[in-house]
């Protein structure tokens, strides 16, 4: 079934390449507003705001004209991350224009109170748009992919609406050991810390939906991003609560622990769903029977995690070394290395960490390759010989 | 985990079942999706419920909740101001142990007690690193326009006093009691042509380069030389000193030997005297305490190029290393080491 208004999608689709066409141009000519993945001025969010009502109108209308009596999983955390951005977009954003004909403007927040809004807003901007929305990609093409039934619809009920509920409280875990009261770290932490089993409840349904194709996992290389997707997306979704622990923060925070971190989660989960969508979608899309070649799957899967290991292993030991190096005392009282100091000895691991990223990128140019030639309705001839074979035979 | 028991509960007259896993459907069917009605994993919920529980014996002990006038403060008395404290007091437990002799003791008096000397030289590299190493590097090598620390070569004197005095009031930093002086620009301002400051450059150069004149060093015409070592003594000597060796009380530097504050080529040396030369260094009495001066004093002082005190040192100092190198820069015409 078609979306509902095509004109509206259209201008959805125009109207966010404009607003991103704005943002990168606040970058460079230095108009921001200067909060952290919100620096787009007053105009842009104005703008941004008009494409997501519109976004979200023709969501809404396709879901409520829809033919099929059920809304499955999926459609629910793509419903939570369109609307849950919307809010956070709109309060942290709050600002009053100062100049007529300028960019200018100043934050209806200040101080504390600004940078708890700042991070209620960072943080659910990862959790509903990076969490939910990737989740809401992953319960619809794994079940595709593996051609079997998700694996437990009550799981996807509670988990949902625990991670709904949960994650919108967890910012202030950003804020350890700041001006932030320790009332509200408090609370910070310990929904992070709720937020595990949450957090978990979409990586046990995913891969338990394989359970009875488990041979796929070894056959099929779309499979093996999606399922590596959730490892990495567990992996990521257990180190943020134990990160959140006010104790292991005042070592880890302000180091590239956190850097590793996020980039396990970006890399690992949200780029791994992305590919194995993209690998499902684009023979479909432009009706192929098949992708040029699965090897070439195979060999992005393998160098894309090969990379992701290089870059947040690097990242791990450099943020830990970083975070050591930073509260070590001598026997006298002193510090025992000064700020440069840990930035040379984290030196190496940002060799490996630009290693891991251009192994990373090398899979994704790999990708691109692999689909220019599906598109063109090539088959790599070794492989149609093997499918030929496996015909015959 | 796919659960027989689960089927037996919920048998119905329409139950679809999922025959791979014997499990039965929801009977909702999205874009040909269906949904296994398998139950929650049970390690999954007792997890989740520790997960609570403890979340619960959280906000009973730490301050967690917001309440009218304020917030619970949990039976823990827990703050982050207090961690704080605690923290610092273990750090300063350990400055403690040395920190009222140090205070009171002379800097002649710190370079002969063993234990002192120690406490300064790790208090004085740690304040160094983080103060000092931006602009003269981390190895206090210096670079172009920030003097190298390690060697004998000082500009406005190596004396632990007179270290002391540079490094609270700064250099040109303002305030009575900074170190002062301008290096007039010779070229720009018109007291010299163009000619005479390049007659006084190849003078300069003849000085640290002997052989002026030779294959090596090119050739510079004796009466140019001549004139340059008449420029020098008219105009440079007053501050520079007749023998070019430099004057501490005016900053300036000792031009005979290999080391050059902005650099010792020719071209270099010519944009120095054209349009002069002034350094600037922050007055750190006004950023750092006085204990921490004192150590960053007796640090610099043995990094290699320390002159001896006025005041008699009665003991040698305590390292090796530090005896010898107070023996050695005792000379002051020794020749720099590079």
């Amino acid at each position: 079934m078609r979306l509902w208004g095509d004109k509206l999608a259209m201008f959805t689709f125009w109207g966010y390449q404009a607003f991103i066409v704005m943002a990168a141009l606040g970058y460079v000519t230095g108009v921001t507003q200067s909060k952290e993945y919100a620096e787009p001025e007053w105009y842009a969010d104005i703008w941004l705001t008009i494409v997501w009502v519109s976004y979200l109108l023709v969501y809404l209308m396709t879901c409520i004209k829809r033919k099929e009596p059920h809304l499955y999983v999926a459609n629910w955390f793509y419903l939570a991350f369109i609307i849950t951005v919307a809010v956070l977009h709109l309060g942290n954003n709050v600002s009053i224009p100062v100049e007529f004909m300028g960019t200018k403007s100043y934050s209806a927040w200040a101080g504390v109170q600004s940078a708890m809004i700042q991070w209620w807003y960072g943080h659910n901007a990862v959790g509903f748009f990076l969490t939910a929305g990737f989740l809401g990609m992953m319960y619809y093409f794994i079940p595709k992919q593996a051609e079997r039934p998700v694996y437990s619809y009550r799981l996807s009920i509670v988990h949902f609406w625990s991670l709904i509920f949960i994650y919108i409280w967890a910012g202030p875990h950003h804020l350890h050991y700041t001006a932030l009261p320790d009332w509200a770290q408090t609370l910070g932490m310990t929904f992070s810390i709720m937020l595990w089993m949450p957090s978990w409840g979409g990586m046990i349904n995913g891969v338990m939906t394989l359970s009875g194709a488990w041979h796929k996992l070894r056959e099929d290389p779309i499979i093996q991003f999606m399922i590596i997707a959730l490892a990495f997306y567990g992996m990521s979704t257990f180190e943020g609560p134990l990160m959140s622990i006010r104790a292991v923060n005042s070592l880890s925070h302000y180091t590239d622990w956190t850097i590793g971190h996020v980039h396990s989660g970006a890399l690992g989960w949200v780029g791994f769903i992305s590919f194995g969508a993209l690998y499902y979608m684009v023979p479909r899309l432009w009706g192929r029977d098949r992708l040029y070649s699965t090897k070439l799957v195979s060999l992005h899967l393998w160098i894309a995690t090969i990379g992701i290991v290089f870059y947040i292993a690097a990242m791990w030991i450099a943020g830990v070394m970083q975070g050591l190096m930073w509260r070590t005392y001598d026997d006298m009282g002193f510090l025992s290395y000064s700020f440069v100091e840990t930035v040379m000895a984290m030196k190496p691991f940002y060799a490996i960490r630009a290693m891991g990223g251009i192994l990373y990128l090398t899979g994704a140019l790999i990708m691109v390759y692999n689909f220019w030639r599906t598109i063109r309705g090539d088959v790599s001839a070794k492989e149609q010989r093997t499918q030929l074979q496996g015909a015959t035979a | 985990m796919s659960d027989k028991k689960s089927n037996k509960n919920s048998a119905g007259a329409h139950k679809d079942i999922d025959e791979v896993s014997g499990v039965e459907t929801t009977g909702h069917s999205w874009d040909g999706l269906k949904e296994l009605n398998n139950p929650l994993p049970r390690w999954w919920v007792w997890v989740f419920i520790i997960c609570i529980i403890w979340s619960i014996w959280y906000f009973v002990v730490y301050p967690s909740w917001p309440v009218p006038g304020g917030a619970t403060e949990g039976m823990g008395g827990y703050t982050q101001y207090k961690e704080l404290e605690e923290s610092q007091a273990e750090i300063r437990a350990r400055q403690d142990v040395y920190l009222e002799r140090f205070e009171n003791a002379s800097l002649n008096e710190i370079l002969n007690d063993p234990e002192l000397y120690a406490f300064a030289i790790a208090g004085g590299a740690a304040a160094f690193k983080d103060n000092c190493a931006t602009c003269h590097g981390t190895g206090a090598e210096g670079g172009k326009g920030y003097p190298n620390l390690n060697d004998d070569d000082w500009l406005w004197g190596g004396k632990l006093d007179e270290i002391h005095q540079t490094l609270t009031h700064g250099i040109r930093a303002g305030g009575l009691d900074t170190r002062v002086s301008q290096m007039p620009a010779f070229g720009k301002e018109g007291l010299l042509t163009r000619d005479e400051v390049n007659n006084v450059v190849d003078f300069v150069l003849s000085l640290s380069h002997p052989h002026q004149g030779d294959e090596t060093h090119g050739d510079v015409p004796q009466e140019y030389l001549a004139a340059g070592a008449e420029i020098f003594q008219q105009q440079c000597a007053s501050c520079h000193g007749p023998d070019a060796k430099g004057k501490h009380e005016f900053g300036a530097p000792n031009l005979t030997d290999a080391i050059w504050l902005y650099g010792g080529d020719r071209e270099t040396i010519f944009k120095t005297v054209y349009n002069a030369r002034g350094g600037m260094m922050p007055a750190w009495g006004e950023r750092l305490d006085e204990n921490t001066i004192k150590q960053l004093t007796v640090y610099l002082h043995q990094l290699g190029g320390g002159e001896k005190d006025d005041a008699p040192v009665l003991i040698p100092a305590t390292a090796e290393e530090a005896i010898e190198d107070n023996g050695q820069h005792a000379e002051p015409e020794q020749q720099p080491a590079e």
